[in-house]
């Protein structure tokens, strides 16, 4: 956007807010702030060169030739795409086997807990039972504890069940949620009892109303968590360097850090390639699921 | 949205398909359908209940109970009682590492938020729609890379001969900056690289708090002559403080449990200036296999992070305006 322009709709930026309501109050004020416009907008550029830089470097660095990697300056623009670094990650290690393991951590892990957390999330808002409280309260103050504080017990159940060094050791336990289950109580708590009392009336079971009814409207709550735990769990490195130690098993960000390690600073180029691969699966949920993802941001701040 | 549009649909289909052919509804038996309700109640938590009993409220027991007995995992442990604990308030290394962890924490958190308000402020202003959206993306790109990931590029970034960031400074005349072989500098390294990655996070919450700041409110203090900054700091600031204490609290409850990348770029080094609280306890309990004490660091970690928050709602209370 060029100055001229961001000059000129300084005036009506002013008083719209971003809000589309417009009311020409503040005309006078209108060459000052149009040049705190041009500054703000200079600082966003800058920040976001910031933000990107370093993504960017990542992607054009993994399409240099191993040997031109740490040659600097940087190359931003691949003008001669050397894709060699992205057959040598697989040949290198087996990122396609680490790929595929961290692909059956996370959908299990996502499934299992859309299932338990949408479960709970609608008795704790819908149905009464006795203890309901006491038992979300618990719930509740268990989102507070650090990963790192349950980890040896965990480790050890994990043992005792034979578990030890399996992918079921990563999933099993994150199968349930006080988190999840506390999102979609919310969102269920925001839904009319009218529709299945009406339901209820006409026949419907308990189990017709919330799967027929309110389940069905819970989708985009159901999206926000799955997105939220994709994420997280796509990313993990704490648990699986704890859990896992053959190599066939390690989910991709444990395995990129052994590559890291293995090859020293030889080869950045193919380490960046398997970095990049990686990332895919995240960038392709983004784009096609921001809001989810924005959703996840702001959905535990209702609190 | 689609869902409210489908709602009375799903209803009518609910009738149709879920239902049994209806009888007519009696009260008498209510106290009956009470207990059914409750059973049905019981039946749906049941899942989660399992797994969050097993593996969280079980081991949150556990690892207290484990913080009062010496465990190598070999030999059958023995009770030790308060001994692990005073054994924390005389261990240098394990202090050292408390310390540097609240200190790079408190770094990071003051950095995320000044970061993500300011941002937040100057995208705010913005009318077009792409603009927003495309500063939206681009601060929250970094958080799809998972933190090994990003200690691996930052990595090769900061290198401090053959990385990007000191070749750039050194165009500039700043040359051979210790980014991460000297202790402050990997500990600077290191905030700037977590405040890099999760402001966006900030940057998203503090933008959809400031987008429900009433126009209203903004107009009377346009009329009254409020500059840009005065409505800033008198009427958007006040209102979205709830999100910002909600975002001091994430951000620094993260930030205790700061592990990932320390243990990747530096192992904890230079000599231990990164050795933060849980890479101390990652050492003591899956290295050095003293389970009981690492138990006890854990312990004291989840106290400490509660004394803060505790600490942060208090000190908040004067602070933060409530609607």
């Amino acid at each position: 956007m060029s100055a001229t322009t961001t000059a000129m709709s300084a005036t009506t930026t002013i008083v719209t807010e971003g809000r589309g309501v417009s009311r020409h109050t503040a005309g006078r004020r209108r060459r000052a702030f149009g040049i705190g416009k041009i500054v703000s907008l200079i600082v966003l550029i800058l920040a976001a060169v910031f933000a990107l830089g370093p993504l960017l470097w990542t992607v054009t660095t993994s399409l240099r030739s191993p040997a031109d990697a740490f040659s600097n300056p940087p190359q931003w623009i691949p003008f001669q795409a050397d894709f060699s670094n992205y057959t040598a990650v697989f040949e290198q290690i087996p990122i396609g086997q680490f790929f595929v393991n961290s692909v059956i951590v996370t959908v299990l892990i996502v499934v299992g807990q859309t299932i338990t957390c949408t479960l709970s999330g609608y008795a704790f808002a819908m149905i009464s039972f006795p203890g309901k409280n006491v038992i979300f309260g618990a719930f509740l103050a268990t989102m507070m504890v650090p990963l790192q504080t349950i980890i040896i017990p965990v480790f050890l159940i994990i043992k005792t069940f034979g578990l030890n060094d399996s992918l079921a050791s990563l999933i099993i336990p994150a199968l349930g949620s006080a988190f999840g289950t506390f999102l979609m109580r919310q969102y269920f708590m925001q839904m009319p009892r009218e529709l299945g009392e009406a339901a209820r009336i006409d026949g419907a079971s308990q189990w017709g109303v919330f799967s027929h009814v309110y389940a069905r409207m819970a989708a985009p709550a159901i999206s926000t968590l799955a997105i939220l735990n994709f994420s997280g769990f796509w990313a993990e490195f704490y648990r699986p360097l704890i859990f896992l130690q053959s190599q066939s098993n390690f989910t991709l960000p444990l395995g990129l850090v052994g590559l890291q390690g293995n090859l020293g600073t030889g080869s950045i180029s193919v380490v960046l390639a398997g970095v990049v691969i990686a990332m895919i699966p995240s960038v392709l949920l983004f784009i096609f699921a921001q809001r989810y993802f924005i959703a996840g941001v702001t959905a535990g701040s209702s609190r | 949205m689609s869902a409210p549009l489908t709602a009375p649909h799903a209803a009518a289909r609910a009738t149709l398909r879920g239902a049994k052919p209806s009888r007519p509804v009696r009260r008498p038996g209510a106290r009956r359908t009470a207990r059914r309700e409750a059973w049905f109640g019981f039946a749906m938590i049941g899942l989660a209940m399992l797994f969050v009993t097993v593996f969280t409220f079980g081991p949150i027991l556990a690892s207290l109970g484990l913080s009062f007995f010496d465990w190598d995992v070999i030999s059958p442990p023995t009770f030790a009682g308060l001994a692990n604990y005073t054994r924390f308030f005389s261990d240098g290394p394990v202090l050292q590492a408390f310390g540097v962890t609240i200190c790079m924490a408190i770094a990071i958190v003051v950095l995320q938020l000044t970061f993500g308000l300011g941002l937040a402020v100057l995208v705010n202003q913005r009318t077009s729609k792409f603009g927003r959206t495309f500063f939206r993306t681009a601060f929250y790109l970094p958080l799809l890379a998972s933190t090994a990931a990003v200690a691996i590029f930052m990595g090769y970034l900061f290198d401090n001969k053959f990385g990007a960031i000191n070749y750039y400074l050194g165009l500039l005349g700043i040359s051979g900056v210790p980014w991460l072989t000297s202790p402050f500098g990997a500990q600077v390294t290191i905030v700037l690289i977590v405040v890099w990655q999760q402001v966006g996070f900030t940057f998203v919450l503090f933008v959809s708090a400031l987008m429900a700041v009433p126009t209203d409110v903004l107009e009377a203090s346009s009329i009254d002559g409020a500059g840009p900054l005065r409505t800033l700091f008198r009427i958007k600031i006040p209102l979205i403080s709830p999100t910002i204490l909600f975002a001091a609290v994430i951000a620094l409850i993260n930030a205790m449990q700061l592990f990932d990348q320390p243990f990747i770029m530096t192992k904890g080094g230079p000599g231990s200036a990164t050795t933060t609280a849980t890479i101390a306890m990652y050492q003591t309990g899956f290295q050095n296999l003293q389970f009981g004490y690492s138990s006890a660091i854990a312990i004291i970690l989840l106290l400490l992070i509660l004394a803060i928050t505790g600490l942060q709602f208090l000190a908040s209370r004067k602070l933060v305006f409530y609607q």
